[in-house]
This record gives C-alpha cells, structure tokens and sequence, in this order.
C-alpha cells in the first residue's frame, strides 16, 4: 500500500481531488498509520504529507494503465501501479490536481476509447491514458499518451521497454514528460534524494545512516552505515557519485562513493576540520573547508589521481570560512564567513580572488545554494532567534523567507530550480519539508524512524534512453 | 582577586610544602642509612652484600594523581573538572573554567607521559558545518589555554564535533546549554 496522506485542513479545503481510488481507499487508515504508527514500520520509505498547493492546478486525470501487473521489486508488495506513481508526482508538484479513478465516467487504454466528452463533464484539462504488457525475455514495455481535453490533442507520449526494476523509473519519467509537456518545465521526477538519517543519537547505540532514494521517497537504499556521525552529502554533477563528511576514524574525513560500485576513497584527512565538500560543475574538482592552517578556510581539490592538487581560495586567518557552493559556470565560489563578525554569505571570483559580500539582513546567513538560473540564491537565515531558509534575488537584493517550520537547515535545490528541499523539526524529530520557490506548494517527508536531516536533491538523471511514440 | 584564585595558591603552595616533606624524609632516611653503615659486623667467612633496610617507616604515600580511569585528581584527590560550557555562538572561557583549566595544565607540565583530547561541541541551532567550526573554535580556545601554561603541543589535540554528538537530544534552552561544551579525554 502506497503510503500518502494529507493534512487534514487541506483535506477540508481542497478535498480528495489529488488521491487515486486505491489512496482514497486506503487513507482513512493511512492518516492514523502514519501518525500514530509510523515507528512500527522502521524499514518504511519516507512518507509525504502534502498540506498545501496551488489555488488553480491544472486538472488532471490519469487513468489506470491496461496490461500485465507489473512488479519493480520481490517479496509481498503491491503491484507496481503507473497511474499511482505518476498522479502522485505531479500531485507533489502542487502545480497538478490529479482525478481519483473511481471518479472517471471512463477507463480508456487505447487512442481509439478516449472520448473527451467523458473528460469535459469532469471538468478535466488533461488526461493520461497508456498500458504495459511483458515482453518474451520478461522485459517490460509500457506506453503512455497525453492529450489536451480541451483543444482534443495528443500532446506528448513514449513507449519504453525496460527491464522490470525499471518500470518505476518509466513511471517516473512520464510524470517528467506530462509536466514538461504542460508547464514548459523540466520535469524533476527522475530525480534522487540523499539524506542521512541518525538513530539514538547521543547513545552508545548511535547509528547513521546515508541514504538514497527516489524524489518520491521509495525504493530507500543505504549509502554508507557507521556508528559515528555523517553529514554533509554532496552529489557530483553526474549524480555517478556522492562526497560526504564522515566521523569513521574519530574525526572528520572527507569521503567520495560511487553509487553502483559502493567503492568509496578518502578524499581529504588532514589535521583539523575536513568539512563542507561540493562537486564543481564539471566533476572535476572538490571544494571544500579545511582547518589545516588552524582555521577554517576553503579549499578546492583536483579529484584526478590519487593525490590530487589542493589549492587554497581563502586566506583569513581568524575566521571560519566554511559551506562553499559553486556558481553554475565553475568560475566562483559562493561561502559562508564570519570574517565581519557574524556569519554572511560571499561570493568570490577565483581568477581574480575578488571577494563580495551577499546578505546583509539579520545576524546570521549561512548554507547558500544558488537556484540552476545562478540568480537566485536561498540560505539558512536568523532572524530574532528563528532559523528559517530565505531566497535572495541577487541582481535587485530583494529577500524572502521561504519557510515557517522550525530550526530550518540544509536547504538544497530541484535541479529545474521549481521546489527546494530542506531540513526541520516536528515534534522534536528531524523531517524533510519541500517548498516551492513561488512559496506555494509545501509538503513534508517524515521519517518512520529516526531523525532525517542533511536532504540533497540530485542533479537530473538520464536514467533511461527517451523512448518514441 | 577572588577567593578561588587565593585557593588555587594555597593548593600549590601545599603541595610544594608537601614535595619539600618527601624529599626531607628521603634525605632522612639515606641518614640513618649512612650512621648504620659503621655499624655493620665484621665480615667472618663470606662477606655477603647486605642491604640495610631503612629502619624508619616508608614515606607515606603520595596523594593519587589520577583516578581509575586515568582522569587527573586535584592535591585534594578530587577529580578537576573536565567539561567547559560555553555561551550561544561563543568560544570564550570564563575566569571559573580558566582556574580549572590551570589545574590541567599543572597535571600534564608534571605528566609529560600524559596527552589530552580536547572535544569541541555545539548545540543543534545554526548550520551543521558552521557548528563543526564554531566546536573546533571552543576545542581550540582550551588548547590555547594549556600550551600556554607550558604543555607541550604534542600532549593535546582537538576535534570537533560540531553539533553532531550532543550530550542532551533534547531541544530546550536546558539541552542547549549541555551541549555548548568542550571536553578533555585523556589518554
């Protein structure tokens, strides 16, 4: 059973309008589940929990696939859905409202039995028919078709063949083509989430765990395990291989994994604070806050050979100067320092070392990650005591505040720029919330246990090959 | 000057008072070793060596320095203090954690056997990597404190933690404050 709740205010507000049947189904149950039973399911995915969307979505119907019951994975688990998978990413996208099924007057599967007047009654703007059937070496083919009710057009579709364990990810990237299709947007479906989750924290038992999973919080797998702290996972601009600070040895060491292989080098172990690594645009290069000096100053490493170049980008001897990002073109590097006192956001050149500060409201301005459009810039903000993540426009200095939760960190970025994911607090445990940029659209992604933290969104994945129509 | 400080004195003095005790008793006891000597009988057949117990009772004990598990006592035998809290966002310590920390520095300019781990620890507020800066600044205000009261750099280190290791998982003002810390291992 797919796990998908909403709360309760925007279940008065806005209805079921956005879960399929077999969710509405299951959500009276569900709601409770998820609330008060979570724990009881350790091994469980994240959930999400969507509370608020656009005031007008684009209407959507996604009727359930015909064909062969498809199952992406073994044991006791439901067969895969695609309609499922996909009403609920572009339901995530806060930007969709999708029709429950067993609302539709209709079930087509082909071309030929769409009837759009079935769709108009129901005041639909778009609907996504397709079917899957089992191929003879036991692949899987699954086509879709998307149509405009109300010009009657087709408007996009595909057909994919894949090995089974991959149907999810065609699920996927038809809710990437069906957004892109609508809103002239890259969809960011096929995306990943790493995170790191800690369970009795503070104990001798302590475990913490990296993790990965689909945008939607399924197919959860482990990264790297240790009874001492992880943070700070990075993802390389291939999305191949992740960096990560890692407690191992007792101290701080940076790490870098590929993801398939599981093959994992230590990138950086110098005395001190070995901090904060980012992936430059091109893979090549690792910047990073290092203490080796006595403090903390970035660093950026050749990651090619085994001991590559280290070259040093800041020179403050009495400051931390730590969180470096990289701008879009690899040409300068956005950090935090408290070299006027407080911690503030620069950005400095790395040709000509020219070095600009970026926030100047409140006290405190930390964690910058620039939007894919290197305009937009959001970072943790204090303000009177409160952690929030606000967005900057950097070219009219404007500042919004994006969050309301609590103790809000680790903001990180769709790789289309649309949703921001991040870490806070409810009820005294660590979750991950998404907020749309626009401010918009919010959902969270408690955990069944332990306290997640540390979100990073992928950049986009080319997971499968396009297919044709 | 506060009483703290005058008690500080007063510890060192006693135990230089008491260091001048041991070494007169020593010196006591070679004494009476060198009036036996003469003494001594004739050899007869075979003069075999003779160590002359000392006839006076064995010095009493030097106070333990350290406990059972290897922390530092005070002259007194009571264990010096080990963990320093610190202020939000701070990295300054208090003239109470300096006195302590003088306390150390003594043990370990007389153990140079001895090494330190300082641990540097933040509460959860504040992103994670700027925490694990702020903790190394806490661990190094602690190191600095020791080197220079003369021990060796080689007898401590420090590592930071950041947030990452709280000593309270709570998220109250309390749990703050307990976390806000470095501590002193010793190895």
């Amino acid at each position: 059973m797919k796990r998908f709740a909403r709360s309760s205010t925007a279940l008065l507000r806005r209805g079921w309008r956005t879960a399929s049947n077999r969710q509405v189904a299951a959500l009276a149950a569900t709601v409770l589940a998820c609330w008060l039973a979570a724990s009881a399911t350790p091994s469980a995915a994240l959930e999400i929990v969507i509370s608020e969307g656009w005031e007008s979505p684009s209407r959507i119907a996604v009727v359930p696939f015909g064909g062969a019951p498809l199952r992406d994975r073994t044991g006791p688990v439901a067969p895969l859905e695609i309609a499922d998978v996909v009403s609920f990413d572009l339901a995530r996208s806060g930007q969709f409202d999708s029709l429950p099924s067993e609302r539709m007057l209709s079930y087509p599967t082909t071309v030929e039995e769409v009837l759009f007047r079935d769709w108009r009654i129901l005041d639909m703007d778009y609907v996504v028919i397709g079917r899957s059937w089992l191929e003879a070496n036991g692949a899987v083919t699954v086509l879709y078709y998307l149509f405009d009710v109300n010009t009657e057009r087709q408007i996009s579709a595909s057909r994919w063949t894949v090995p089974m364990a991959q149907a999810r990810d065609v699920a996927h990237l038809i809710s990437d083509q069906v957004y892109e299709a609508v809103t002239g947007i890259r969809g960011a479906f096929s995306t990943k989430l790493l995170y790191v989750v800690a369970q009795d924290q503070g104990t001798a038992n302590a475990v913490y765990r990296l993790l990965v999973a689909d945008s939607d919080g399924e197919r959860e797998r482990t990264v790297f395990q240790s009874p001492q702290p992880i943070l700070s996972p990075s993802w390389a601009p291939q999305a191949d291989r992740v960096a990560y600070v890692s407690f191992e040895t007792g101290r701080s060491t940076i790490i870098e994994q590929h993801l398939d292989s599981g093959a994992r080098r230590t990138v950086a172990e110098y005395p001190g604070i070995n901090g904060a690594p980012v992936f430059s645009p091109d893979g090549t290069q690792l910047a990073m806050s290092l203490s080796r000096d006595g403090n903390p100053e970035i660093y950026v490493k050749n990651l090619a050979g085994e001991n590559g170049e280290l070259r040093r980008i800041t020179r403050r001897p009495s400051a931390i100067d730590t969180e470096p990002v990289w701008s879009a073109d690899g040409n300068s590097l956005i950090y935090t320092s408290d070299r006027g006192g407080r911690p503030q956001i620069y950005r400095q050149d790395l040709a000509t070392s020219f070095v600009e500060r970026l926030t100047f409201q409140g006290d405190y301005n930390a964690r910058a990650r620039l939007l894919p459009n290197g305009r937009h810039l959001v970072y943790v903000h204090r303000n009177n005591g409160v952690y929030h993540i606000a967005w900057q426009d950097l070219e009219r200095d404007t500042v919004r505040v994006l969050t309301e939760t609590m103790l809000d960190e680790s903001p990180s970025l769709a790789p289309n720029g649309t949703m921001m994911i991040y870490a806070t607090q409810q009820g005294g445990k660590g979750i991950l919330a998404v907020v749309s940029i626009d401010g918009r659209v919010k959902y969270i992604l408690p955990s069944a246990s332990g306290d997640v933290r540390e979100p990073a969104w992928s950049p986009f994945i080319d997971v499968l090959p396009i297919g044709s129509g | 000057m506060s009483k703290l400080e005058h008690a500080s004195k007063r510890e060192r003095n006693m135990l230089n008072a008491f260091r001048a005790l041991s070494v007169g008793v020593l010196a006591a006891a070679a004494l009476v070793g060198c009036q036996s000597q003469p003494e001594a009988p004739m050899p007869e057949v075979e003069p075999a060596p003779q160590v002359v117990e000392p006839v006076t009772p064995p010095a009493p004990p030097a106070p333990p320095r350290e406990d059972a598990q290897g922390n530092p006592l005070d002259t007194g035998g009571n264990p010096i203090g080990r963990t320093f809290y610190f202020e939000f966002d701070q990295a300054r310590l208090s003239e109470r954690d300096l006195r302590v920390l003088a306390m150390h520095a003594d043990y370990l300019r007389d153990f140079r056997n001895r090494s330190v781990v300082i641990e540097g620890h933040c509460d959860e507020r504040g992103t994670r990597e700027y925490n694990l800066a702020l903790g190394e600044r806490r661990a190094q205000a602690v190191e600095r404190y020791l080197t220079s009261a003369g021990v060796r750099s080689t007898q401590v280190r420090t590592v930071s933690y950041g947030e990452e290791r709280p000593d309270d998982p709570g998220h109250s003002e309390g749990a703050w404050a307990k976390n806000r810390r470095a501590i002193l291992i010793y190895r």
